[in-house]
């Protein structure tokens, strides 16, 4: 049984679909990621999956038994995040609001797994720090941290290198690896289509065409020859992303 | 400040005193979220839908006209925070336009209908505030009172939800809380501090009240919680020195409050600047 599902997914705005007939599965502790296009629909169909927007058609599954509903989320930022005044750790265990349901403040446990969770994100010394006067990369550490506390079990990743300088983003793609490995499944919205190949086990693809499949059948597929195929200029030099 | 003294013998001082300093510590408590959310200029589109309610009110010869002005101005904040993301008329735009709807309306109607020989003079109190706080009656003062123990019991409770909603409202509504609800009672929260905050210092000043001391805080402290406790504390101190000099100078309270806020603001900026520089 697999552990999230989309069956025949049609996603769009006002009834119009901006990306048809996907479907995928995975298993606990794979790693997906969805490439396309900019005007493929990447994007409203990230939304979909966080349920900000309903399907047009079709239907999403969380869980063996559909029974989770937190799914932990790294959005891109916004520009009202750029000039917030919060420190670190306030923002860190804002993930714990849906735990909290009408209780108004945190618990102890809480406070502790926050803790954990920053330890974990390396920006334990950050903890009363300003949100705005961090590095871009020290403010995605941040919110990756935030979504480990609402949930532990699913991650959805928007964009998470979109700004970063390449060293900053090699040690990000590193920090999301470690985190799949300790069983957590990935979902990762993504332009940069070599990482997609160098990390992920599963791949979405949509656009004019729609494909899912492992990584290795991806690179067969003719999508996925195709994009390669413009990214690598036509030299046809899959090894190198590998 | 023998004079002070004197004043303060009388009972219309010491009402203003009490709504002055009660409205001011509630409208800074939500200024931060507002200012944040890019919807600063709420308070002034909210003040201009109740001054339009309050002609409704006058012109239906309504005798306690909170009765109708709180209703209506909870509805307006409703529909205007509501338009946040998803909708084709934006909250800057949308906020101009029931301002400035509502300014008019209310105006129009107040022309039409008046019975009164000084309209001007009406109108000119209602924007401005301008003696209304030297005229509370007692139950007026309880009414104030009691509305801004309640906002401040809601926003202590609701902290940290309204910190979460602020800062990242998409990433609570994908993890499974209630953002919509949250931000609902955002709405009405502001529609009944700014009913309040009108015998302060009128429709047209309401929006300093909601501004400066999140700006002036935001200024010099680096985390929600010391934002919003020096807002508070700044608020009430401007309020304070604003009704104490209008009273000595025999200066308008509403501005004279506003004055205070704008120089205090400068202050705040020019420390900023400085530990900025260290």
């Amino acid at each position: 049984m697999s552990f999230i599902e989309a069956n025949n997914l049609s996603v769009g705005y006002e009834g119009e679909a901006v990306a048809e007939n996907i479907c995928f599965a995975i298993g606990r502790g794979d790693y997906l990621c969805i490439v396309g296009e900019n005007g493929s629909g990447k994007t409203t169909l990230m939304k979909t999956l966080l349920r900000l927007q309903k399907p047009l058609s079709g239907e999403i599954r969380y869980g063996e038994e559909g029974q989770i509903k937190e799914i932990g989320y790294l959005p891109q930022q916004t520009v009202v995040q750029k000039d917030f005044p919060a420190s670190v750790k306030e923002i860190v265990i804002s993930g714990f609001q849906k735990k909290c349901g009408l209780r108004p403040f945190y618990n102890k446990e809480e406070k502790h797994l926050a803790e954990v969770n920053m330890e974990r994100m390396g920006i334990s010394e950050l903890q009363n720090r300003c949100y705005r006067d961090l590095s871009g990369g020290q403010q995605q550490r941040v919110l990756l941290a935030r979504a480990l506390c609402a949930a532990g079990d699913i991650l959805l990743l928007d964009e998470p290198v979109s700004g970063l300088d390449p060293k900053v983003t090699a040690d990000m793609y590193d920090l999301i690896e470690g985190l799949n490995k300790e069983g957590i499944t990935i979902i990762m919205v993504s332009h940069d289509i070599g990482a997609a190949i160098r990390y992920a086990s599963h791949i979405l693809h949509i656009g004019e065409t729609v494909f899912f499949g492992t990584k290795e059948e991806y690179l067969e597929s003719p999508e996925g020859k195709y994009f390669l195929e413009k990214m690598t200029h036509g030299d046809g030099d899959v090894v190198s992303f590998l | 400040m023998a004079q002070l003294i004197y004043y303060l013998q009388f009972p219309f001082v010491r009402y203003a005193i009490i709504v002055g300093v009660a409205v001011a510590l509630c409208s800074s408590l939500l200024g931060v979220t507002l200012v944040l959310k890019r919807f600063s200029f709420i308070g002034d589109g909210l003040s201009h839908v109740a001054f339009g309610a309050i002609a409704i009110a006058s012109v239906l010869n309504i005798s306690n006209n909170m009765l109708l002005v709180l209703p209506i101005t909870i509805i307006s904040a409703i529909l205007l925070l509501r338009t946040g993301q998803n909708t084709k008329i934006k909250g800057d735009a949308a906020i101009a336009m029931i301002s400035v709807g509502a300014l008019a309306f209310g105006y129009l109607i107040m022309n039409i209908f008046s019975a009164s020989s000084n309209l001007s003079g009406d109108v000119c109190t209602t924007l401005f505030g301008s003696t209304s706080i030297l005229t509370l009656k007692p139950l007026d003062v309880w009414l104030s009172v009691g509305l801004s123990v309640v906002v401040i019991a809601l926003f202590i409770l609701f902290y940290n939800k309204i910190f979460a909603v602020t800062f990242d409202e998409n990433f609570m509504k994908a993890t499974g809380s209630r953002a919509q609800a949250y931000n609902l009672l955002i709405a009405v929260i502001i529609a009944v501090i700014i009913v309040l905050a009108m015998n302060l210092v009128g429709s047209l000043l309401i929006s300093a009240l909601v501004i400066f001391p999140a700006l002036s805080a935001m200024r010099l402290f680096r985390s929600f919680k010391s934002v919003t406790i020096f807002s508070a504390v700044f608020s009430v101190v401007c309020a304070l020195l604003g009704i104490v000099i209008s009273i000595l100078a025999g200066t308008p309270v509403g501005s004279t409050i506003v004055a205070a806020d704008v120089v205090a603001f400068g202050i705040c900026s020019l420390i900023g600047l400085i530990l900025k520089r260290q």
